[in-house]
């Protein structure tokens, strides 16, 4: 075996590989730029090499860097993980010329899956069913109705230079593919000055999954079940699962025969992936190989008990699989989540800065976090924003699905915005829990975006459980205090509950290990060995295991569970009725106002004072996590102010200009 | 004997009722809550005794013999906050518009008194339009009279002030002695002449609000502590801020149990420092990590930002934290910043509250503003509260303690009982750049020579070994175990006795 492995990669990936090459007794190298230089990766590797800035181009897209680094360290072999330099051909030239060994595929394989249009060839060559559709020049609407008749309807209409939306139509008829044929090419004309279309099948209600295959350099190829990772955010997975709850065995064999068959057109070794769009009667179709490890696979490692890294490694050296077709098992559901440093509510921009607290589930036999972070750590502009991924295991889907809630309801992350709340938001949603899914499944269940989770009766009734018992144990501590007059007080029994503009009033005491109490006129039980300071309340609520996050904001809480983050007060009866007598104040108006959607510095401010603006004019541009953020005015106005000037350093919200009322 | 007690409870409904129902409706509708309410919310339930119902005003002029209110507009007495005695005046907004009269006054004055003689804080609900003026100099003259009971009991009592409505003229000098202001939004303004006065004066316009709001006196004069949304929430975090304070000068803080562990570890705190010396960090982040169960009451947060200030416990025994923030200003010490700090530092020191000081200072802002502002007074200020001091006072240098603002920030020199330092720390006269560009002044053509010397100067000064070697730093302390370290210090601390040489009263740089 080898001695001694570099990996090319960094964060929670590098992390993952260097416990397996840790596992397996290979000593390990970690590189890293100037911005990890107190990475995880850093720490865990045997040695380290610095390989330039911070910047992924300075840095871990250095071929020679990193060549430098295989010599200098005699690194046997190199694993790439994902991303950055993994399916580069001239990185695997690189590591062999320096005189390491690529665990990945063959050179070769690694080119031809490179090239869209390639790949599909050799895909249909190889048997794979690939999207039905006719690339060539269509003459007249007559033609276009003939090889949609041979596609078979719906079809789609697409501008062989288009994007973005443009010049693409769906058509489901004769009629329908004579109108969209005319449109779509004259939109093509004027949109890209270039009015040649093509056809191709369109799938509706798309679902997407994957082929996990392993190869070994003695011809063996094998496909370790499939993986189903339709929902997505901004294109980008967020959550995958293993196995898919659409497939029957049948097609998955079927799938996987496509796979395997692909990879040998290719000649494969190692780990890859196959991945299909499939439409809801399980069509699938072909549509590209990725010939590294995949961020989602430790799905696949939890069902069939494998250890992909492991594998990669064994094929590199050269070994055989030890191990046939028919000895895979995918055993139970396994669900991945990946915990992201980025806004949900706006849009889903990244979000960087300190991870002043991160405090995570305890791992296990059906728990795993892949993690390149530790409280304290830095989320940089310079990288993905994911922090971690929660991985769990179950007997079946339901099984899998609860591990998952409660794990994120325990995944307590502050310093950086974060996506546990919409994870946990999926994970709720009856549609999900039925396996109804497709890729637009996070547009259309938040069609105007997502804004917390709902707030069902369960989670209602843990919140409030949660926030009289922290409440009550912070009460009850306090009449200790020293210096009373005459010794401790007692407890009110009657509270009223104020959360997200509802009231609920309920009475309570403390109990030997909890609290017992009435909420709506039904009891509530509550049982926690909580303590003021404690930010992870564990228990149970009404009998049922539940985690809630807490924090004390002076006399308030702010508690979060099952998706929903949200601010309560526990107040005397007393107070309530006080709080009664105050008019409500008037919230302040911003609709006069540009605010800040990020944090950020200003590049540059585009209007003056007593301006003229027409909707959708840029007005100020906003330089954040590197790129540039252009505002734009949402309607016609007169600039009253403008409250920041070129290179201000602005913060979420942070008032940019006033407009006229 | 019955027809007494019948008469009583007659007078008793008829004191609180005071300016009758359509007031109270009216002051409801300003988003304030009566005198009375504020006190049936502030003090523990059945606690208030109530001192005083039944004076009334002795004055004959404009026709106010026929108006007469039992209690003349101020609600006084006693009772208690989560268990410990308080005493409290409380203006009545409904009666005659809270204004002072000279009974009104002597009301106050008593309970003033009595506080000081039994020690107890005294917190005082303001809500007055001012003087009466038909009671002409009777009513300046009790202004003078609480004033000087103000005084009397400072440093001998916690004061308090509630500013929950008009606040202004003369009255303002009250709250202005008390040890701390907190104010409601939209309800209350604190100021010495009104807009009115103003807009002829200096033809300024300005509302209420933006010359004397609570927003405007957490963030711009510095004169109130904190602002609240509402009388209910201020009045619920002045209880909780209550139970921080001792009774008195005589008294120490008050103990609340905590079961959090005193040798809690903070291992993310071994990287809260960055590589980078010109890059900011949330010294709140240690700040929470280090106190009991990460609670911290912050006071004057939206002002003065480079020096964070509030209460916190150690091992259950309150304590006054101090800290430079390196997330405003660099956390340079300026003029606002000094007197923000120093009168904190002051109030412990009167109470008996150990100081725990974070120190990352890279020095006193430049600048004319500061300079014609008179910085070197206001900065004496801060360094003189330290310097007098005499309660425990525990200090951590986290990374910068540059020149004469490492003097000030509870230094050794200064009698710091406990001075740590991280690794991180940086002891010297001035960042090594500004250090080597006047020693090296003639290699300043060679960056080569400059960047060497300034390697040089780092090895040499940028750590916290030459003022450990002399003693200046008693400890050099790894940053996850600062909660540990500090709650030792203080525990050893405890019994501490120092006396200054006796003086009538210091002369601090006003």
């Amino acid at each position: 075996m080898f001695k001694k492995i570099l990996i090319a990669n960094r964060g929670e990936i590098a992390c993952r590989i260097i416990k397996t090459c840790k596992r397996m007794g290979i000593a390990t190298v970690a590189v890293y730029s100037d911005a990890d230089a107190g990475g995880l990766h850093v720490q865990m590797a045997d040695e380290a090499v610095n390989i330039g800035a911070s910047p992924p181009g300075e840095s871990y897209l250095r071929i020679d860097r990193i060549a430098e680094a295989i010599k200098a360290t005699g690194a046997q072999a190199v694993h790439p993980g994902f991303g950055f330099l993994s399916e580069n051909s001239k990185f695997v030239a690189a590591v062999e010329a320096a005189g390491a060994v690529f665990i990945g595929p063959p050179v070769a394989a690694v080119a031809a899956m490179g090239d869209k249009i390639e790949s599909k060839k050799l895909a249909e060559k190889a048997g794979v069913s690939i999207i039905p559709g006719f690339m060539g020049e269509i003459a007249d609407p007559d033609e276009a109705v003939r090889i949609a008749q041979g596609i078979g309807y719906p079809v789609m209409v697409k501008a062989a230079a288009g994007g973005g939306g443009k010049g693409m139509r769906v058509v489901r008829s004769d009629a329908e593919c004579r109108e969209g044929f005319r449109a779509a090419k004259a939109e093509a004309k004027s949109s890209f000055g270039d009015d040649r279309v093509f056809l191709e099948k369109f799938i509706e209600n798309p679902r997407h999954i994957e082929i996990q295959v392993l190869a070994d350099g003695h011809g063996t190829i094998l496909y370790l079940g499939e993986r189903e990772c339709s929902i997505q955010r901004r294109h980008q997975k967020v959550v995958e699962e293993a196995p898919s709850p659409l497939l029957d065995a049948a097609t998955r064999k079927a799938m996987g025969a496509q796979a395997v068959a692909l990879a040998r057109a290719v000649d494969y070794h190692s780990a890859g992936t196959v991945e299909f769009v499939s439409d809801q009667k399980k069509n699938f179709y072909f549509l590209e190989m990725n010939t590294r490890l995949q961020v989602e696979h430790p799905v696949t490692e939890f069902v069939t008990g494998l250890d992909i890294v492991e594998q990669m490694i064994r094929v590199a050296h050269g070994e055989k699989l030890a191990f046939g077709q028919d000895d895979i098992r995918l055993d139970g559901w396994a669900m991945e989540a990946r915990v992201y440093a980025e806004d949900p509510e706006r849009g889903f921009l990244p979000s960087i800065g300190r991870l002043a607290h991160y405090d995570v589930p305890e791992e296990g036999a059906h728990l795993r976090i892949d993690s390149g972070v530790a409280e304290g750590s830095e989320v940089s502009m310079f990288y993905d924003p994911m922090i971690a991924k929660l991985v769990v295991h179950g007997k079946d889907r339901p099984a899998a699905i609860a591990a998952m809630r409660r794990a994120l309801d325990r995944f307590h992350v502050r310093g950086v915005r974060h996506n546990i709340d919409f994870l946990n938001a999926i994970m709720r949603e009856p549609r999900f829990a039925e396996g109804a899914l497709t890729t637009a499944f996070v547009e259309e269940t938040w069609p105007d975006g997502f804004h917390g989770a709902a707030f069902d009766g369960v989670v209602r009734r843990a919140l409030m459980g949660v926030a009289l018992h922290v409440h009550l144990c912070v009460i009850a501590r306090d009449r200790t205090i020293s210096g009373t007059l005459d010794g401790p007080a007692g407890i009110a029994r009657n509270w009223v509950l104020r959360m997200d503009n509802m009231l609920v009033r309920a009475s309570a005491s403390l109990v030997e290990g909890g609290m017992d109490a009435d909420v709506e006129g039904s009891p509530l039980a509550v049982r926690a060995p909580w303590r003021p300071g404690k930010r992870i309340w564990e228990g149970t609520v009404d009998g049922e295991d539940t985690v809630v996050q807490v924090e004390r904001l002076g006399t308030r809480w702010r508690l979060a569970h099952g998706g929903v983050t949200t601010e309560l007060s526990v107040l005397t009866e007393r107070a309530e009725a006080m709080l009664e007598r105050m008019p409500p104040k008037q919230a302040q108006d911003s609709s006069g106002m540009l605010l800040s959607p990020m944090p950020g510095m200003i590049v540059d401010v585009l209007v003056a004072a007593g301006d003229s603006v027409e909707p959708g004019q840029a007005l100020v541009i906003v330089d954040a996590m590197k790129m540039e953020n252009v505002l734009r005015a949402e309607r016609a106005g007169v600039v009253a102010r403008a409250a920041v000037a070129k290179g201000d350093s602005v913060s979420v919200d942070q008032v940019l200009l006033e407009f006229e009322a | 004997m019955k027809d007494v007690i019948g008469e009583l409870e007659e007078r008793r409904a008829q004191a609180s009722m005071g300016g009758g129902e359509k007031r109270i409706a009216a002051q409801h509708a300003k988003g304030k809550l009566t005198a009375r309410e504020r006190l049936d919310l502030l003090l523990d339930a059945g606690s208030f005794e109530e001192w005083d119902m039944f004076v009334e005003h002795r004055c004959n002029d404009f026709g106010m013999a026929d108006q007469k209110v039992p209690g003349d507009g101020v609600v006084t007495g006693w009772g208690t906050v989560n268990g410990r005695l308080v005493f409290v005046f409380s203006q009545d907004f409904t009666v005659f518009g809270g204004s002072l009269s000279e009974p009104h006054a002597e009301k106050i004055c008593k309970i003033m008194e009595r506080a000081m003689q039994v020690g107890a804080p005294v917190i005082g609900i303001n809500d007055s339009g001012g003087a009466r003026i038909q009671e002409g100099v009777a009513s300046l003259a009790g202004y003078a009279e609480v004033f000087q009971r103000n005084v009397l009991a400072s440093g001998v009592v916690p004061q308090i002030s509630m500013v929950m409505g008009p606040c202004a003229g003369g009255a303002v000098y009250s709250p202005a002695m008390t040890d701390f202001i907190f104010m409601v939004k939209d309800s209350s303004y604190m100021f010495v002449t009104g807009p009115d006065v103003v807009k002829t004066v200096t033809h300024e316009v300005v509302t209420h609000e933006q010359l004397g709001g609570a927003i405007t006196h957490t963030t711009r004069s510095g004169v109130a502590d904190l602002a609240f949304e509402n009388d209910v929430e201020a009045i619920a975090e002045l209880r909780r801020f209550i139970d921080f304070l001792p009774a008195s000068n005589r008294e120490k803080a008050p103990v609340l149990a905590t079961q959090d562990p005193a040798d809690r570890m903070e291992p993310s705190l071994d990287n809260l420092i960055p590589d980078n010396p010109n890059k900011p960090y949330d010294i709140k982040e240690l700040i929470e990590k280090v106190v009991d169960e990460g609670h911290f009451f912050e006071l004057q947060p939206a002002y003065a930002g480079n020096i964070v200030i509030g209460f916190a416990r150690m091992e259950g025994h309150t304590v006054g934290i101090v800290a430079n923030q390196p997330m405003v200003l660099a956390g340079c010490l300026d003029i606002d910043a000094s007197k923000k700090a120093a009168r904190f530092v002051r109030f412990c020191d009167c109470f008996n509250i150990p100081i725990v000081t974070f120190v990352d200072v890279p020095g006193f802002l430049p600048g004319t503003t500061q300079e014609y502002g008179g910085i070197i007074k206001h900065g004496a200020k801060l360094l003189f509260a330290y310097a007098e001091a005499t309660v425990p006072k525990v200090t951590v240098i986290t990374r910068k303690a540059y020149g004469g603002a490492y003097d000030v920030m509870s230094s050794k020199h200064i009698r710091g009982d406990v001075n740590y330092a991280w690794p991180t720390a940086e002891i010297a006269v001035m960042g090594p750049k500004g250090a080597v560009e006047i020693i090296f002044r003639g290699d300043l053509d060679d960056p080569a020579k400059i960047e060497a010397r300034t390697q040089e100067y780092k090895t040499r000064f940028a750590n916290p070994f030459v003022a450990a070697q002399r003693g200046f730093v008693d400890e050099v302390i790894r940053p996850h175990n600062t909660r540990k370290r500090v709650c030792g210090a203080l525990r050893m601390l405890r019994g501490k006795e120092l006396q200054n040489p006796w003086k009538k009263h210091d002369n601090i740089p006003l």
